[in-house]
């Protein structure tokens, strides 16, 4: 099945109307916005974003409204006359104090939020998360348990240039990997980022944040997921030629699901330390 | 231009002609005029990068390029519009109009002025020449991160050499700029009465000196690690690759106000003009230029928020960046105060004027966003960074360039434009930029990261909107070069004011200006003082 083009072409013109304001249903599928997350962080940063965002839309409909109003009264065409004052140390003034109030205003909660985002202590579990040119390696520290992520293959097999596949027929292209991260909910998370070779960025866009990893560097994060659900994000530096396909796959399971995924993978693991030359196809098996 | 200037060479017959009065020229209008032509041939191989990036992105899959290649178009986009269109325009301007805005003959130092341009052509054929090269062009991005940047392939050495190069030239600009503007203004033309984009290069000046020789270190210790056995920032060698970030975004963030800062005295050169009003506050503009400048060097690691630093550096570099919106606030508000209970009339220039302050500040608020440390953790490495970018660059340092050119284009050939053209110019330019550069803000809030050569399929409908937008963007241009090519033939003669509401000494000149601008100062009299 062809992409077809003029589908598209229609739907972008579909979304032109929508940024003009003209009434076209269904902006959620779109993808307009931030999504609120999983995380008690994510949620506190998508109501801060929401708050700027709505600082930005006021401070805008009031300059450019003055702006729009200058633009349509003060015209030569029209008569107007220019005045000649060019001064006002009390407008001045107060153009530069208001603005830094709002900034203060924003500073607040924003801080408070990165105090949140930086206090790792106090976690469940602890995760280490390495990059690689092109792929992700999780161990479960304290668990024994550890294994590489890549990219599933009809995504990889669709990606390729002249590649003849529709990647609309491909389930979650270029989000879909062959093991995912699998954790428990309600559970603090420590999530430890480093890199094998060049810095990648590891970033589930549901949890709220991303973070590089850096080879030499061990940096911390966390995150308490709040609903079971299968969580997709992407590599989000530039890490060479295959950046783009890397994806991050996080599925949160209840503790009691987890356990049992938990012990799987133990056995697993431990049966190909007996079995060195299976080991790759016994993770890979239990990890699905 | 060429033509005008050739005219003015009757008059001074000593002067080689051909191309060697090209090689050879001390002159700041010929010297300007090789700027331009220079930034504007390299807009449009930048913009030809641009069109391969956007029609690959086009719709999900690859079916034109390579990754590699893609990454290679991008890192190249960005080096070819940052060093070779936008700053050698803004120098070009600074050439030709310094002097005739201070009352002075030429610049200071003429046979830097040759040498600061010719390094040039010689700084982009080694960087494009990497094009066909084994292994392909720099593909780590313009940021030159290691470790990946060590991954370069042959094009490595012709990167870091290119870099100084074009660093080299943009230091002896500044040079002259600062030596010009200290030395040679007439008697009378204070430095509270300098228009405002001689004060606003004079502190691009400062922040060229002050930054460039910080990315040449940060480029030679890149060309010792990859050659020379250092281990300047590889952890495996004792080294630290976030060293380099820190390094590259002293340099980076002073760099995007030098190519903005002139773009703030170019706008309020053109909003006074053509409202028929002097500028609302003059001295509050050269200390918000000011301040900003100062701001620049104390916020770079606001582009690395994700790298893990500790919390009071977070923060630290969250609260200085908000704060550059302060004084950028104050530059918005003085130019809408400038509007106010004026008289205005919209050609070109203004037109393009208008666009930059509303686009300008829509790339504001976006950056302002994304100084938000926690939730830059989001935004960070996505398409709203992306946007936010394109918006303060295209909208805002690319149109300003425009206006500036539509704006002066008939006091430097005697000729008026063709007002129609330009007017077609900027509607395709100002409708299409929105249509490239708005969607691209809603996919990084979706979620899709930038520097990816394929996307997920729910990311389709607006990167297909932002390609059909780059296209319609990229075409429009050649209207501008159309528009350019028939001022310098011909048309209507422009008067020596050209524009109504003009006020300055460089409006006191015949259209086209004699060879050598101010052969005598000029009376103090005539010299009005920047707010106008």
């Amino acid at each position: 099945m062809k992409f077809s083009t003029t589908n598209r072409l229609v739907k972008s013109l579909a979304a032109l109307g929508a940024l003009l304001g003209l009434p076209v249903a269904a902006h959620a599928e779109w993808g307009l916005n931030l999504t609120p997350g999983v995380t008690p962080f994510s949620r506190t940063i998508y109501d801060l974003h929401m708050l700027i965002l709505w600082v930005c839309v006021v401070i805008g409909v009031v300059v450019f409204g003055l702006m729009l109003y200058s633009i349509l009264k003060f015209r030569k065409s029209q008569g107007a006359q220019a005045a000649q004052w060019h001064e006002s140390t009390k407008v001045e003034v107060l153009w530069t104090l208001i603005p830094f109030l709002i900034l203060v205003g924003i500073a607040v909660p924003a801080t408070k939020a990165l105090i949140m985002m930086e206090d790792v202590s106090g976690a469940d579990m602890t995760i280490k998360v390495t990059g690689y040119q092109w792929k992700w390696h999780y161990q479960y520290v304290d668990e024994g348990v550890g294994f590489f992520s890549t990219i599933d293959a009809d995504s990889n097999n669709a990606r390729q240039l002249g590649a003849d596949i529709d990647p609309a027929t491909v389930e979650h292209y270029l989000l879909n990997v062959d093991n995912h991260l699998v954790v428990p909910t309600n559970k603090k998370i420590r999530f430890l980022t480093t890199a094998g070779d060049v810095i990648h960025a590891w970033w589930v866009p549901a949890l709220g944040w991303k973070r590089d990893a850096i080879p030499g560097y061990i940096n911390e994060s966390w995150a308490t997921i709040e609903e079971p659900g299968v969580y997709r994000g992407q590599c989000a530096e530039l890490c060479g030629k295959d950046h783009g396909f890397m994806p991050v796959v996080v599925e949160a399971l209840p503790e009691a699901e987890y356990k049992a995924w938990l012990e799987k993978q133990k056995a697993a693991t431990q049966q190909a330390a007996r079995e060195p030359a299976a080991t790759q196809k016994l993770v890979a098996a239990a990890a699905e | 231009m060429s033509e005008a200037a050739t005219h003015h060479d009757d008059h001074h017959g000593h002067h080689p002609s051909g191309i060697k009065r090209w090689l050879t020229t001390t002159n700041h209008k010929d010297i300007g005029t090789l700027y331009l032509i220079f930034a504007l041939v390299m807009f449009f191989i930048g913009g030809a990068m641009a069109m391969i990036i956007r029609l690959e992105l086009f719709q999900p899959g690859l079916q034109f390029v390579e990754p590699q290649f893609f990454n290679s178009m991008t890192t190249m986009h960005a080096l070819v519009m940052i060093f070779g269109a936008v700053m050698p325009a803004w120098t070009g301007f600074a050439n030709w109009m310094i002097p005739m805005m201070i009352g002075a003959p030429d610049m200071a130092l003429p046979r830097l002025n040759n040498w600061s341009f010719w390094i040039l052509p010689f700084a982009f054929t080694l960087l494009l020449s990497t094009l066909f090269m084994p292994g392909g062009s720099p593909a780590g991005g313009w940021t030159m991160y290691p470790p990946l940047v060590l991954q370069t392939g042959d094009a490595f050495p012709f990167l870091i050499f290119a870099v100084h190069f074009m660093g080299a030239s943009s230091i002896a600009g500044a040079i002259n700029v600062i030596v010009t503007v200290f030395n040679m203004r007439a008697p009378g033309m204070t430095l509270m009465k300098l228009p405002l984009f001689v004060w606003t290069w004079i502190i691009t000046a400062f922040l060229l000196i002050a930054s460039i020789p910080v990315l040449a270190g940060a480029v030679t210790m890149l060309l010792t690690d990859k050659f020379f056995g250092t281990a300047f920032f590889s952890a495996a060698g004792g080294g630290d690759p976030v060293m380099f970030q820190h390094i590259f975004w002293f340099f980076g963030h002073p760099e995007v106000y030098i190519l903005i800062l002139p773009a703030f005295g170019i706008i309020s050169a053109i909003v006074p003009t053509f409202a028929r009003k002097p500028l609302f506050g003059y001295s509050s503009m050269v200390y918000a230029s000011a301040a900003i400048a100062f701001l620049s060097f104390i916020v770079w690691a606001h582009h690395m928020f994700t790298v893990g630093m500790p919390l009071a550096g977070e923060l630290f570099f969250m609260y200085t960046t908000v704060l550059i919106a302060v004084p950028t606030g104050v530059k918005v508000f003085n130019w809408v105060a400038t509007m106010w209970q004026s008289s205005m009339t919209f050609e070109v220039p203004m037109l393009f004027s208008l666009a930059f302050i509303v686009l300008f500040t829509i790339g504001g608020f976006s950056g302002l966003m994304l100084g938000v440390t926690p939730v830059d953790f989001q935004y960070h490495d996505t398409y709203f960074v992306v946007a936010h970018f394109h918006y303060v660059l295209v909208t805002g340092a690319v149109f300003s360039l425009m206006a500036a050119t539509y704006f002066w284009l008939p006091k430097w050939t005697g000729h008026m434009y063709d007002e129609t053209l330009g007017k077609w110019h900027f509607w395709l330019s100002t409708i299409s930029v929105n249509v490239l550069f708005f969607p691209q803000h809603f996919l990084g809030l979706a979620g899709m990261p930038r520097r990816i050569p394929d996307y997920a399929v729910q990311f389709t409908d607006f990167n297909t909107m932002s390609s059909i937008g780059g296209f319609v963007f990229g075409i429009s241009q050649i209207l501008f070069v159309i528009v350019i090519v028939k001022c310098v033939k011909g048309g209507a003669k422009a008067s020596d004011q050209v524009w109504e509401g003009a006020h300055g000494l460089e409006w006191t000149l015949p259209s086209p200006p004699p060879y050598h601008s101010f052969s005598v100062p000029p009376e103090p009299s005539t010299i009005e003082g920047g707010m106008r």
